[in-house]
């Protein structure tokens, strides 16, 4: 019985060690291929027109390269940064990968990512072709990743709500002032001061954190942050001023709340708000619904300044891709980051190309939808972000901060730019 | 042992062997999936592995050290305690007044269990969502159009730093509170009714019949729903996380448990090191918990 009980426990021990090393074993084994083809794994997001676009891309691009084939994988929205960070300790994964730029830092500090040859993609070519904001994605020099497609914000504006509140449907706000003075006017209350109609979306945890981040504190003149983006730099009049407009918002001009109807989209979505601020990206969500009559304008301007924030997913090659792989790879992620692929992806995804000659073509700039967004690309930021939910979270604990415990905005902004910096300084430390 | 005859003795060893080549595929199976990885987070703990980088850097305590220091850890664990020092005690005075009731209404049973136990066997993510919402200001919140149409003020309900944490257990309250009702209606079921009316006889009230006798008589009832419910309410993660915006547990912290927390630093700021050892922090504290109440029930046995 003893000898039983000792084989049994040893024989438990040595599955847990090795359990790892099986792991990996039938990982490696799915790796076959024909050795005439070099077969390639493309990763993103499910989001039907994306994949279904990659799809055509992928047969057009099969089409000229007789001898490459590219598998595309897609993963729930909600999973997809866990489930590439989780294939990263394991050296397995795609060869071209999908990734926020706001994810780049992680996955680059880590060797995920190998910079973009020279070779296809100097860094001169990049930065002649693509807008500025791509720089987002140049670490130490080099770039890691590049978009196919990038996203600015505008404002859009309920036209049936703007006629029934006695204003001109066909005439946005263009300053802050009348942004204001409109949503006012667009705002209903009970007797009680209950909103029944708000005028403007105050979701930080939207899009708002950008608005204040990138548009109203270079709009007071600040910068949020060092030329380097090591620094938090709105611990400044600039940034106590843009903040301070922000609650005042809610606090003082009563024009709207956060959390009104769960959250912006649906609040805007149902025709219970006004005005919104969004990306490029929700033309798709409203333009569904067949009783949101709405418009698009770029945001509203503020002291004569214009300022706006740009995001993007960006397409990169994985270290571990090599040889004839690497080959196929480079030339796929050419083929992603064309004229032909961009031109579809705004008709399909309804993002907006990433290089600006195609994107400054006059047809698309002057559309009625995506021109604001375009005209928006020439004067925005890519906040180069570390941690992307932890800065959102930080003005977020600033706004209840104010708006719940009555603290004094410059303490809110203090301590909001201590939490940031903290973050940023625990990336930047060791470089 | 070694005197039984030998034939005797092998057909012994024989259903041995085959007991425990049955229970072999689960000991398998659990030091693969549990075991393991528990051992693992310990030695991850000391490490300042961030799930995307090949090597593990050893750090000996310094996570330990930086939690002692981390505000948001004090603020998470002491949302812990209150879920379970205010969640606990009323689920278990709401389900036993419920079972007490229902077993004296005698007419209906079967309906109000159903209706008591149907939250109990929902979906926490339906309803929670449901449950959000019902708070919602006006126009969306059933809660406050009702206080509204009453004429009293909205109230802000999950975006108030004092109001959230409630609301969030009231939820949990609702949905829990079916499952020690069934379980003390079971044990009130238990108790031979020779009892009661022995007491009647001695002239006994329905006071002394409660306090006297179905309190006594169902303390191993009583056990069993708090040492489950302990772990239970020390596990709140579903309703935090969908009831409140993006998982966040707001505002500022004020209703996210220590389970969320430690979630939300391992698979969303993928800082490994530190959430498993708030893990370990957590395994210690409920070691606790369960050895004090393992020695509370035998002293009391």
């Amino acid at each position: 019985m003893r000898t039983i009980k000792t084989v049994l426990i040893l024989a438990a021990v040595l599955l847990a060690v090795s359990a790892p090393v099986f792991a990996k074993g039938a990982q490696e084994s799915a790796a076959a291929a024909d050795p005439e083809v070099t077969e390639i794994v493309y990763w993103q997001y499910f989001y039907e027109t994306k994949k279904d676009t990659v799809d055509t891309l992928i047969e057009m691009f099969e089409a000229e390269n007789p001898d490459i084939r590219v598998v595309q994988q897609t993963f729930p929205y909600e999973q997809y940064n866990t489930k590439v960070a989780s294939s990263v300790p394991s050296g397995q994964g795609p060869n071209v990968i999908n990734l926020y730029y706001g994810w780049l830092p992680t996955y680059i500090d880590s060797g995920y990512l190998q910079p973009l040859p020279e070779s296809t993609f100097s860094n001169e070519r990049i930065e002649a072709e693509f807008f500025p904001l791509v720089g987002a994605a140049k670490f130490d020099g080099s770039y890691y990743a590049l978009p196919t497609a990038v996203r600015s914000l505008a404002l859009f504006w309920n036209k049936d709500l703007f006629e029934a509140a006695g204003l001109d449907p066909e005439t946005p706000p263009e300053t802050v002032e009348e942004l204001i003075e409109f949503a006012k006017i667009l705002t209903k209350t009970d007797k009680n001061g209950n909103y029944l109609q708000t005028g403007l979306t105050m979701e930080l945890r939207a899009q708002m954190h950008h608005w204040l981040r990138e548009v109203l504190i270079r709009q007071y003149g600040g910068a949020p942050y060092s030329a380097d983006s090591r620094e938090v730099t709105y611990d400044s009049q600039a940034g106590y001023d843009a903040f301070q407009f922000f609650t005042d918002l809610n606090s003082v001009e009563h024009i709207g709340m956060p959390n009104f109807m769960t959250d912006d989209v649906t609040a805007f979505s149902s025709g219970m708000m006004g005005m919104t601020m969004d990306g490029s990206f929700r033309l798709g969500t409203f333009d569904k619904l067949d009783t949101l009559n709405y418009g698009v304008t770029e945001l509203p301007s503020m002291n004569g300044v214009k300022s706006n924030f740009a995001s993007f997913w960006s397409n990169g090659i994985t270290s571990f891709t090599t040889g004839k792989e690497l080959e196929a790879s480079i030339k796929f992620l050419d083929y992603l980051t064309s004229d032909t692929a961009m031109s579809m992806w705004l008709e399909n995804v309804g993002e907006l190309p990433a290089k600006k000659a195609l994107a400054m073509k006059e047809e698309f700039k002057n559309d009625p939808k995506y021109g604001p967004f375009i005209r928006g690309l020439e004067y925005a930021t890519a906040t180069k972000f570390i941690d992307e939910n932890a800065q959102r979270m930080v003005w977020i604990d600033a706004y209840d901060q104010v708006l719940l415990n009555g603290m004094p905005v410059e303490d809110a902004v203090d301590q909001a730019a201590a939490a940031e910096q903290q973050v940023l300084d625990t990336y930047y430390k060791n470089r | 042992m070694n005197d039984l005859p030998a034939s005797r003795g092998s057909l012994e060893r024989t259903k041995r062997v085959w007991a425990y080549l049955f229970l072999i595929l689960p000991i398998i199976f659990y030091v693969l999936i549990r075991f393991y990885p528990t051992f693992y987070a310990f030695y991850l703990s000391l490490t300042n592995w961030d799930i995307v980088s090949k090597d593990k850097q050893f750090i000996g305590l310094e996570n330990y050290r930086n939690i002692m220091q981390d505000q948001v850890f004090w603020k998470t664990l002491s949302n812990t305690g209150k879920y379970v020092l205010f969640g606990l005690p009323v689920s278990l005075l709401l389900g036993f007044s419920l079972a007490y009731h229902i077993d004296k209404a005698g007419r209906g049973e079967g309906f109000f269990k159903a209706v008591y136990f149907i939250p109990y066997i929902t979906s926490m993510v339906a309803v929670a969502w449901v449950w959000r919402w019902l708070y919602q200001p006006a126009p969306i919140g059933v809660f406050n159009k009702i206080l509204i149409s009453i004429g009293l003020p909205q109230q802000q309900f999950l975006f108030s730093q004092s109001q959230a944490l409630f609301s969030i257990l009231a939820t949990t309250i609702w949905a829990d509170v079916g499952f020690q009702m069934i379980i003390f209606l079971a044990g009130i079921k238990g108790i031979s009714v020779q009892y009661y009316e022995a007491a009647e006889i001695d002239g006994a009230n329905s006071r002394d019949k409660l306090f006297r006798i179905t309190l006594p008589l169902l303390k191993p009832t009583i056990v069993f729903l708090i040492v489950t419910g302990t772990i239970r309410y020390l596990r709140i993660f579903t309703q935090v996380l969908n009831m409140t915006y993006q998982g966040e547990g707001g505002p500022l912290n004020s209703t996210k448990p220590l389970v969320l927390y430690i979630y939300n630093s391992a698979f969303r700021s993928f800082d490994m090191g530190y959430a498993s050892a708030m893990t370990v922090l957590l395994f210690l504290i409920i070691l606790l918990i369960t050895l004090i109440q393992l020695r509370v029930m035998k002293s009391e046995d």
